[in-house]
C-alpha cells in the first residue's frame, strides 16, 4: 500500500538504525511528542532496536490522556441528561471519570454516539430538532480544524441545538513546560508531524533556540520514527539545535493556513488543565464570545464541576518524561486499560496503554521478550 | 424465597458491570468473563468446559457435533452477504472447525415489531440459498416478536449438529511446539465491511464481507491426511483472540510474522484511518490451521486448491517458550506480544 508498506520497510529500517548505531557517542534521552508516535514505537518494538545509549521517553501527546478530569465529569453530566445527544471520537468513550466512563453512561440508557467527524453532528442535530446535539471537541492543534468548522457551520446555516464542549490543548506550551521543570531530562525532541501539518514549525524555532534543544518534526511510520531519531542524533552529537523537519512528504514550515484562519476565527487560546500535569497558562482553546451559542460549557452550566485525582499513579512524571510506565509499581497490577489509575493508561496512545496493549506487562511476570527466537 | 444464588454461594458479584455492556458481546476479555463467570459455572459439565467452537459427544453410532450462534448485525444487509447468510454460515462453520460434516441446522428469529414481512422474506431466502449451497437443513425453528424498542429489527439464532469422521481430533487444545500456524486467506474483511457500512467513510461497498461456509475447505484438508491438530474460524476478536485461545488452551506459544498475514489493501487503508489493527477484526469466511511443520506445505497446498482457500498463508510457528503468550515479528524486526481484544473496537481519535 503507498505511502504506507515503504515506510514499514525492514531493510531501509535496518539501514537506519545501523546508521544512528555508528552516529551515536554516549546516552541522550529523546522525547517523542506524539501519542501516535509512542504507539508506533511500542507497537514496531523500536526502542529496542536503537542502540541502548538512545533513551526514548513518552511526551504528553495524547489528547484523550490529557483531557482533564473535570472535563470528562462536565461530559458525563451532560450527556447523562435525557435531553442531550453527546457525541464523541470513539477513543473517549472508556475514559473514566470520577463516576464510570460514557460506555457505561450508555448502557444506562444515555444516548451517546460515537462520530468519526465532528461534521456528522450536524446532520445529528438536524434530523434531531427536539434533542440538544453536544461534540466533545477535544484534541490538539491536529483536530481544531474540523471542530471548528462545525462550529462554524452551525453558526452560518443556523443549527441552534448543536453544541461543543471545547477542551483543546496545544503543544509549544506542553513542550516548553517540560522544559521549564527543574527534573527535566529531555536533550531533544522528535516534533509532532500531524500537529505541525497544520500549525507548521515556525513557532517551535525559538523553543530550539532559548532551549538549546534540536526538534525534529516526525512522522508515523517506523523509518519515518528512525529516520527522525537519527536526525535528532546527529544534532545532538554535533551539538546543534535546530528545528528540522523529517515529515517533509506531509508539511511544510508554513503549515495550513487556510485551517489556521479556521482556527483562529473560531477558537481563542486560553489557559488549560491537563489531567496528570495540572493547568498550563495559554495552553488550550475556547470558543470565541461570538460563538457563545455553540458553547455546551455555558449552556449546561457545568463549570463548576471539580474533583481529585490518585495520589497512586505517576502518570504526571511520565507525561514529564521524567519517568517511565514500568517504573509504576501500580502498572499492570492495580492500573490497566479496563480499571486505570490515570492520564496515560487511559487511551490507547497514552504511554502506559501502549505498553499494556503490546503486552509489556506481561513482560514483566519474568518473561522478558529477549527469551524469545 | 431463597437468597442464594442459582449456583454457588459466592458473595462477591458475578461481573465487575452491574449492567451487561456492549463490550460483553465482542469476544474480548468482557466476553470471556462473562463465559468464565457465569455461562460455566452456571451450565456446568465436561463437554461446555473444553470451550471449543462446538460440542462433541459420542452418540449410538456417530460422534456428533453440536453447537449454537446467535446473530445480532446491524445493517442486516451488507456488501457480501447479510444477517441470514451469516447465520447460515457461522453455525455451519462452528461444525466445521471440530471436522464435523454439517447435517442439520435450527433456526430462531426474534424480530422487533414492526419489521417489514418483506426484510423478513429477504433474510429466510438467504438462509434457504446458503443452506443449499452448503447441503444442510434446518430442520427446526423459532420465532418470538418484541416490542418495538425491545430489539433492534431483527436477531437470528442457529444450532447445528455434525457428524465427526472416525479419527479426527480436532480441539484448541491440540497445538504442539513446532506446528505450523496457516491462515485460509486475508484478514479483517467481514468486519470492515460492516465498519464501512455503518460509517459516513466514503468506504462504502469498498470492502466485501468473506461470510462463507469453511466445511467444503476442511473437507479438503482432512482427505489430504495431514498431521492437523487445531482448525478455529477466527470471529469476533480477530485471528489475535483465536490465537490467544488457543495459546492458553494448549498451554504453548506462538510466534507470528506479521508481515506474512494477508491484509486486502482497502481493508488495511480503513484500518489505517480508524486506527484497527486487521489481527483484531472479524472474519467470517477465513480458518487458522496449526499443523506438524512437516505437513505445513502440504496443508497449503490442499487450501489453495478450494475456492475459498486460495490466498492461504503460513505465518507464524508454535513455540514451547513463553507459553499463553503470542508474539508478533513486526516487518522491522522488533517485536512485540500480541494483547488480547478488552471490548469493542472503537476508533481512535487521530
Amino acid at each position: 500500500m503507498k505511502y504506507v508498506d515503504e515506510y514499514r520497510d525492514g531493510d531501509v529500517a535496518r539501514g537506519l538504525i545501523e546508521e544512528i548505531r555508528r552516529t551515536v557517542t554516549r546516552p541522550w534521552v529523546i522525547m517523542e511528542v506524539c501519542g501516535g508516535q509512542t504507539h508506533s514505537i511500542v507497537k514496531h518494538g523500536i526502542d529496542r532496536l536503537i542502540p541502548a545509549q538512545i533513551e526514548l521517553v513518552h511526551g504528553p501527546g495524547c489528547p484523550v490522556c490529557v483531557t482533564s478530569l473535570e472535563m470528562i465529569d462536565r461530559a458525563h453530566a451532560i450527556a447523562s441528561r435525557p435531553d442531550v445527544i453527546f457525541c464523541s471520537f470513539g477513543d473517549m468513550l472508556r475514559v473514566p471519570g470520577s463516576h464510570g466512563d460514557l460506555l457505561t453512561l450508555k448502557s444506562r440508557g444515555a444516548d451517546i454516539r460515537v462520530v468519526y467527524a465532528p461534521l456528522d453532528c450536524l446532520k445529528i442535530a438536524r434530523d434531531n430538532p427536539e434533542r440538544k446535539v453536544v461534540f466533545f471537541g477535544i484534541g490538539f492543534e491536529t483536530t481544531a480544524p474540523a471542530n471548528a468548522l462545525a462550529v462554524k457551520r452551525a453558526q452560518v446555516e443556523g443549527v441552534a441545538n448543536f453544541s461543543m464542549l471545547v477542551s483543546h490543548v496545544l503543544v509549544p506550551p506542553a513542550i516548553t513546560a517540560i522544559l521549564q521543570s527543574a527534573e527535566n531530562r529531555v536533550q531533544a525532541y522528535l516534533g509532532p508531524g500531524h500537529v505541525c501539518a497544520v500549525m507548521g514549525y515556525a513557532e517551535y524555532e525559538p523553543i530550539a533556540e532559548l532551549y538549546k534543544v534540536p526538534i525534529v518534526i516526525t512522522g508515523f511510520e517506523p523509518v519515518d520514527l528512525l529516520h527522525g531519531i537519527l536526525m535528532t542524533v546527529r544534532q545532538l552529537e554535533s551539538g546543534r539545535h535546530e528545528v528540522e523537519n523529517q515529515y517533509a512528504r506531509i508539511l511544510g514550515r508554513a503549515g495550513n493556513e487556510g485551517a489556521r484562519r479556521l482556527i483562529f476565527d473560531v477558537f481563542e487560546v486560553a489557559d488549560r488543565k491537563w489531567r496528570g500535569v495540572g493547568s498550563i497558562p495559554k495552553s488550550g482553546y475556547r470558543l470565541r464570545y461570538e460563538y457563545r451559542a455553540h458553547d455546551a460549557e455555558r449552556l449546561f452550566e457545568v463549570a463548576d464541576i471539580c474533583t481529585a485525582e490518585s495520589s497512586v499513579c505517576i502518570s504526571g512524571q511520565v507525561l514529564k518524561g521524567i519517568r517511565k510506565p514500568l517504573d509504576c509499581p501500580a502498572f499492570g497490577t492495580e492500573c490497566t486499560p479496563q480499571h486505570p489509575l490515570g492520564a496515560t493508561m487511559v487511551s490507547g496512545e497514552g504511554a502506559c496503554a501502549a505498553y499494556f496493549t503490546y503486552g509489556r506487562h506481561l513482560e514483566l511476570a519474568g518473561r522478558p521478550l529477549t527469551q524469545v527466537g | 424465597m431463597s437468597s442464594e444464588t442459582p449456583f454457588g454461594t459466592c458473595p462477591a458479584p458475578i461481573l465487575d458491570h452491574e449492567r451487561i455492556l456492549l463490550g460483553h458481546g465482542s469476544g474480548g476479555l468482557l466476553s470471556a468473563q462473562l463465559v468464565e463467570r457465569l455461562f460455566r459455572p452456571a451450565f456446568d459439565n465436561p463437554i461446555l468446559d473444553r470451550l471449543d467452537d462446538q460440542a462433541v459427544f459420542d452418540s449410538p453410532g456417530a460422534r456428533l457435533a453440536f453447537t449454537t450462534d446467535s446473530y445480532v448485525v446491524t445493517p442486516l444487509f451488507f456488501p457480501g452477504g447479510d444477517i441470514g447468510r451469516l447465520a447460515v454460515h457461522g453455525t455451519i462453520n462452528d461444525l466445521a472447525m471440530s471436522g464435523a460434516r454439517p447435517v442439520y441446522l435450527s433456526c430462531g428469529f426474534i424480530v422487533e415489531e414492526g419489521l417489514p414481512s418483506e426484510t423478513l422474506r429477504r433474510v429466510v431466502a438467504s438462509m434457504r440459498e446458503a443452506a443449499l449451497e452448503a447441503g444442510v437443513r434446518i430442520v427446526t425453528g423459532d420465532t418470538k416478536v418484541v416490542g418495538k424498542g425491545s430489539g433492534d429489527q431483527l436477531f437470528v439464532n442457529t444450532s447445528g449438529i455434525g457428524v465427526v469422521p472416525p479419527g479426527v481430533e480436532l480441539s484448541a487444545d491440540r497445538a504442539r511446539p513446532g506446528d505450523a500456524v496457516l491462515l485460509s486467506g486475508t484478514v479483517g474483511d467481514h468486519g470492515m465491511a460492516i465498519v464501512a457500512t455503518r460509517q459516513s467513510l466514503g468506504l462504502e461497498g469498498t470492502i466485501v464481507s468473506d461470510t462463507a461456509a469453511l466445511h467444503g475447505l476442511v473437507g479438503r484438508l482432512l482427505e489430504a491426511k495431514l498431521a492437523l491438530h487445531v482448525l478455529r474460524d477466527p470471529t469476533r476478536g480477530g485471528v489475535a483472540a483465536t490465537w490467544h485461545e488457543i495459546a492458553k488452551s494448549s498451554g504453548v506459544g506462538i510466534e507470528v510474522d506479521e508481515a506474512a498475514v494477508p491484509v486486502g489493501d482497502a481493508v488495511r487503508g480503513a484500518c489505517e484511518i480508524l486506527g484497527f489493527d486487521p489481527l483484531h477484526v472479524a472474519n467470517e469466511g477465513k480458518l487458522v490451521a496449526f499443523v506438524a511443520a512437516e505437513d505445513a506445505e502440504a496443508a497449503l497446498q490442499a487450501m489453495r486448491a478450494h475456492p475459498l482457500g486460495g490466498g492461504a498463508a503460513r505465518v507464524g510457528t508454535v513455540t514451547a517458550e513463553h507459553p499463553g503468550l503470542v508474539v508478533i515479528r513486526t516487518s522491522i524486526g522488533g517485536s512485540r506480544v500480541l494483547e488480547q481484544p478488552y471490548g469493542e473496537l472503537l476508533p481512535r481519535i487521530c
